[in-house]
């Protein structure tokens, strides 16, 4: 396989093997809640694999890992410049979508496991709890980016103002990371790790917005 | 306030040590039956038999039942109990504690009770189990985080530790010092909380018959994790106040500065009563996760012991005194 510029066929493939890769999170979680909650234990994984409170595990982990890909979708651009390794940016689409997929069962879960679909009681935590409205706020975000982003939207759009919408996924990110922050009862040191990596990969579009502006003059 | 509790048990009234030895096969047979009639409430238990208690071992396994113990709950299975803590002291992940609190030191161990007092008192850890005879109290135990256990700690009133001093009439509170041992505490390296912890109760909340020193649970002496070898158990209140792995008791006149209270002085009170009604400032406690549990449900007014502790607030504004 040419890493610089590898066919059509090894890009499908890598495209194939990159998705049930970011399934595996998910499995872990589904066979976790099966064997831990649910008791149906075929994998004969050990017990309390998700340890005491499975239900909040699976929310946490859930959260951490469409924050993971939301910033593992923003490092495909720099990657992709320092590599020279351009058709990096196909698989961007999909890990964005996965950004998107866990956020969305990460959501769905708080909204019925730890809700109970109780909406007064989520409508206040909604309004009370800043750490919520600013999750909630991140999800509101992905939606149009979700959206809008098969080739059909992108045309019917129009490539500048597509280009413009999906911009948000900055400051939503900066939102995500908050999220993280704010719900932390006192150790604050993996959010820290979160936005430490989201300042760098933001600084790095600023310096490249620069360098734009300064050839550009 | 009329507190009743038997002076003491007829021996008839005693479980065997050997029912004793099973009696969680009966409440796992119990916790599979309400599993299976109750799925769609609070059931879909996962309630985890495979870690047991090490073997019970006088003097905590003769412990007598209490009165004070809360009934028709079912037991949070030992493993839970065991590997599911809070002790920052060595680390702040809930698995940290039973990971690394093998290290922790406890024997020798004293404690020692000064401050406003006539006399202070330096008590080795047999006097401590001699102060009073060992009882069963089956508690809830409701995090601040918003889950929650059934525990049956080992254990004897603080009251009776307390009255081995004297103290002054001008004392107010009731102070209480965990242990530090940076060698064998690897969260203590890090400076998240204001090390020694620190807890503290009026006297009247440290002398109250629910209040106790905790020695052992299930029979068995304390594991490190949970704050051997004596650690506080205050139920009506959030789990934190229950200091863990005492080593000083100090009498004072001023309401004790605790380390939750310096670490987010608008977040964690004195009080820290449990309370549906009073929000931590980031999240609701109108209910809790009880672990084993799927869906949460709701958080009691002090935990369920209102009707014992309800009068030490008569006339308090419970929101600002959260």
């Amino acid at each position: 396989m040419n890493l610089k510029n590898p066919s059509p066929r090894d890009i499908a493939l890598v495209k194939t093997l990159l998705f049930a890769l970011c399934l595996l999170p998910l499995g872990w979680l589904v066979a976790g809640f099966c064997a831990d909650v649910l008791r149906i234990n075929p994998f004969g994984l050990p017990d309390e694999v998700l340890g005491a409170n499975p239900v909040e595990t699976v929310i946490r982990d859930l959260g951490d890992w469409a924050l993971r890909f939301l910033l593992i979708t923003l490092t495909v651009t720099p990657l992709r410049k320092l590599t020279g390794m351009h058709w990096l940016v196909r698989l961007r689409r999909m890990l964005g979508l996965f950004a998107f997929f866990y956020a969305l069962l990460h959501f769905n879960i708080y909204l019925g496991l730890d809700q109970s679909y109780d909406w007064s009681e989520i409508a206040k935590d909604i309004f009370k709890r800043p750490f919520i409205t600013i999750g909630m706020l991140t999800f509101v975000l992905l939606i149009p980016l979700a959206a809008t982003s098969n080739q059909a939207a992108l045309r019917a759009i129009g490539g500048k103002a597509w280009m413009r919408l999906h911009q948000l996924v900055y400051p939503l990110s900066v939102c995500a990371v908050l999220h993280y922050w704010w719900m932390v009862k006192l150790d604050t040191t993996q959010p820290a790790i979160y936005a430490g990596v989201l300042s760098i990969l933001l600084m790095v579009r600023v310096r490249d917005y620069w360098r734009r502006l300064r050839q550009r003059y | 306030m009329l507190i009743k509790c038997p002076d003491d048990i007829i021996p008839s009234e005693i479980t065997s040590q050997d029912l004793y030895l099973r009696r969680r096969d009966f409440i796992k047979t119990g916790v599979g039956l309400f599993g299976m009639a109750g799925l769609g409430a609070t059931g879909l238990l996962a309630s985890s038999p495979a870690l047991a208690a090490p073997k019970p071992t006088p003097p905590f396994s003769t412990a007598r039942k209490s009165a004070f113990s809360t009934a028709d709950e079912s037991l949070t299975s030992y493993q839970d109990v065991s590997r599911y803590n809070n002790y920052y002291e060595f680390g702040t992940s809930k698995a940290d504690p039973s990971r690394y609190a093998d290290a922790l030191q406890t024997r020798p161990w004293t404690v020692t009770i000064d401050g406003m007092v006539k006399q202070a008192k330096t008590l080795s850890i047999d006097d401590v189990l001699k102060a009073a005879p060992l009882e069963e109290r089956i508690y809830r135990m409701r995090c601040v985080e918003g889950w929650s256990m059934v525990i049956p700690w080992i254990g004897l009133p603080l009251a009776a530790l307390l009255k081995q001093v004297e103290p002054l009439g001008s004392a107010k509170y009731v102070e209480f010092y965990t242990a530090v041992q940076p060698d064998n505490m690897p969260g203590v390296r890090r400076r998240v909380l204001d090390w020694p912890y620190i807890e503290g109760l009026r006297i009247d909340e440290a002398m109250h018959p629910l209040t106790i020193m905790a020695v052992g649970l299930y029979g068995e002496a304390l594991p490190n994790q949970n704050g051997a070898p004596m650690r506080l158990v205050v139920p009506w209140k959030y789990g934190f106040k229950g200091a863990k792995s005492i080593v000083r008791i100090r009498f004072t006149d001023k309401e004790p500065r605790t380390s939750w209270m310096k670490a987010g002085p608008t977040e964690y009170g004195f009080y820290s009563n449990v309370n549906p009604e009073v929000d931590h400032p980031r999240w609701s406690q109108a209910k809790e996760r009880r672990i084993g549990d799927v869906l949460k449900r709701p958080t009691l007014m002090f935990n369920g012991y209102a009707d014992q502790v309800a009068s030490l607030y008569s006339g308090m504004n419970l929101k600002i005194n959260f």
